[in-house]
């Protein structure tokens, strides 16, 4: 690990004013920062430890949205009652993420700042456009199996590895960040990047911008959740496709449908073409799979993960399926 | 020569020292290398004598103050010391294991502040002022801790490498929420690692536990 200075802040004010340069990295849980600074992937010239900021609640707000502080961990909002009962869809997903310890570590603010699981990215002998821009993409005829299928670029090919951005996807969540210039608040959809010709280049984040909140929208009281996580092992293990839904069905049909994907995305993968093939449908296995063709006819497998698109397909169906089977 | 090795250089007096040969090597050679002589050096020694009582300069040390199994603490530590390192290495707690150093194993869990975590993703210096309980705060040879009692009475362990991450996760999900099934059980030890494959036992352990609670 290189050597870096550290400052522990102790509010949000005080960390963005320690934020000086690009080579600072704010630490909440560590689980993401600590991991890639040991290989050597992350190596910056200063820390600021926002542990101590505050910005650790949960408050439902008067017009009935919930601000969730930067800095809740993920098993808190995993078991806190309201995203239990009102959210089930972002509960579950946080819950089929890492494990019980990594969890009670991992923050709000870490979580959709996580970086991609592509080993040629974690490697610092290996070309990677992500770490090193210019320096080629090593995956593209390489071990590419868990990599993406949508979203890519000649460049890049890795898959956002969170559980937790699929389900803010679905939940259309509001990001609210802080810099020295203010403050401001993004969409989820506008936050992360498509790689492009810039794979390092991952949110709209600002240098020494500070997350603060995540809003989730005021609950959809009918709306059935599901999130549905299938992987090489049951449990402890990275999406190899995933399905977050938020469905609402009156006389048979889809009066209120959001689709979001992982595992198979370079970003989280919100689904407007699964979404357009199921409003007004009817909720049958028929539209299910119109829904998940529609959802993977751009997919770009390469030379190891073209199951990824048949079995992304039945991941959304099955998602579908559970979803509108809830009583 | 890379970024490292000159801002190593730029502090001492022009020469390799030990510890830039040992940071050189990295965390993985300073525990195979570091670990049996600061042990031999003062075995008989607590914690807290031992932090007292350690001479070698750190470069760009921190001072910290927490306390570990009970014991307030005060420790010299370089900033880039993870949790796991400082319990090992300095306070020569070495009952906490280190496995993967990447937060995949769980062998390093411990309780801070009564939640378990994996203590090789976090540094020390973020832990000002918290409470850590490792296995040697659990209970002692005269005296196990029920679930320590459960893993010898299951035979949870072959080799024992990965035990007492399994117990101080074993511990912490006992206050979780947590269903009444093995299979429940076994989602939420999940993070803990056994090549062994000791699985169905630690599963027994635990299980044995929760029901006589």
């Amino acid at each position: 690990m290189e050597i870096f200075s550290y400052t522990r802040a102790a509010d949000a004010a005080q960390a963005v004013g320690a934020a000086s340069n690009k080579d600072t990295r704010f630490v909440a849980g560590g689980t993401t920062l600590l991991d890639l600074m040991k290989l050597d992937v992350e190596r910056p010239s200063k820390l600021v430890d926002i542990n101590r900021i505050g910005l650790d609640g949960i408050e439902k707000l008067a017009d009935g949205r919930l601000r969730v502080g930067a800095l809740v961990r993920n098993s808190d909002l995993a078991h806190h009652a309201t995203v239990m009962s009102d959210y089930p869809v972002l509960s579950q997903a946080l819950l089929a993420g890492a494990s019980a310890q990594l969890r009670n570590m991992a923050t709000t603010c870490g979580n959709l700042l996580q970086r991609t699981r592509c080993m040629y990215f974690r490697n610092t002998a290996m070309a990677c456009n992500k770490r090193t821009p210019g320096s080629g993409c090593s995956a593209i005829e390489g071990d590419n199996r868990t990599l993406a299928i949508l979203g890519t670029s000649k460049d890049c090919i890795a898959t956002n590895p969170s559980d937790m951005n699929v389900a803010l996807a679905a939940l259309e969540a509001v990001i609210t960040v802080r810099g020295t210039a203010g403050t401001r608040e993004i969409a989820i959809a506008d936050f992360h990047l498509l790689p492009g010709g810039t794979p390092h280049v991952e949110t709209v984040l600002g240098a020494g911008e500070l997350i603060t909140h995540v809003t989730l929208p005021a609950a959809r009281a009918k709306s059935k959740q599901v999130y549905l996580k299938l992987r090489d092992r049951a449990s402890y293990e990275f999406a190899l496709a995933s399905a977050a839904i938020v469905a609402e069905v009156s006389d048979g049909k889809f009066s209120y449908i959001r689709v979001a994907l992982g595992g198979v995305g370079t970003k989280p993968w919100r689904s407007h073409e699964a979404e357009a093939a199921l409003l007004h449908k009817p909720a049958d296995v028929a539209t299910f799979r119109d829904a998940a063709e529609a959802a993977l006819r751009d997919a770009h497998p390469q030379t190891e993960n073209g199951f990824k698109v048949e079995l992304a397909k039945r991941c959304i169906a099955h998602a579908l399926t559970r979803a509108t089977q809830q009583a | 020569m890379d970024g490292k090795e000159k801002a190593l250089d730029g502090k001492s007096t022009g020469g390799v020292t030990r510890r830039s040969f040992l940071s050189q090597i990295g965390a993985a050679g300073v525990a195979v290398t570091a670990a049996p002589l600061v042990a031999r050096a003062d075995a008989q020694a607590t914690p807290a004598e031992m932090a007292a009582t350690k001479t070698e300069k750190i470069e760009n040390a921190m001072r910290i103050k927490l306390s570990v199994n009970g014991k307030p603490v005060s420790l010299e530590v370089d900033p880039r010391a993870t949790l796991l390192d400082a319990l090992r290495e300095t306070l020569s707690l070495t009952g906490t294991k280190k496995g993967c150093d990447h937060g995949q194993c769980g062998a390093c869990t411990v309780h801070v502040n009564g939640r378990r975590i994996n203590s090789c993703l976090t540094l020390a210096v973020m832990h000002e002022g918290d409470s850590i309980t490792t296995i040697e705060g659990l209970g002692t040879t005269d005296n196990l801790h029920p679930m320590q009692a459960s893993f010898v009475e299951h035979d949870g362990y072959q080799c024992g490498y990965c035990t007492s991450g399994q117990i101080m996760s074993a511990v912490a999900l006992l206050k979780e929420p947590c269903g009444p099934a093995d299979a429940d059980v076994k989602e939420l030890m999940s993070g803990n690692i056994c090549r062994c494959g000791a699985y169905p036992n630690i599963v027994a352990a635990i299980q044995h536990v929760r029901q006589r609670a």
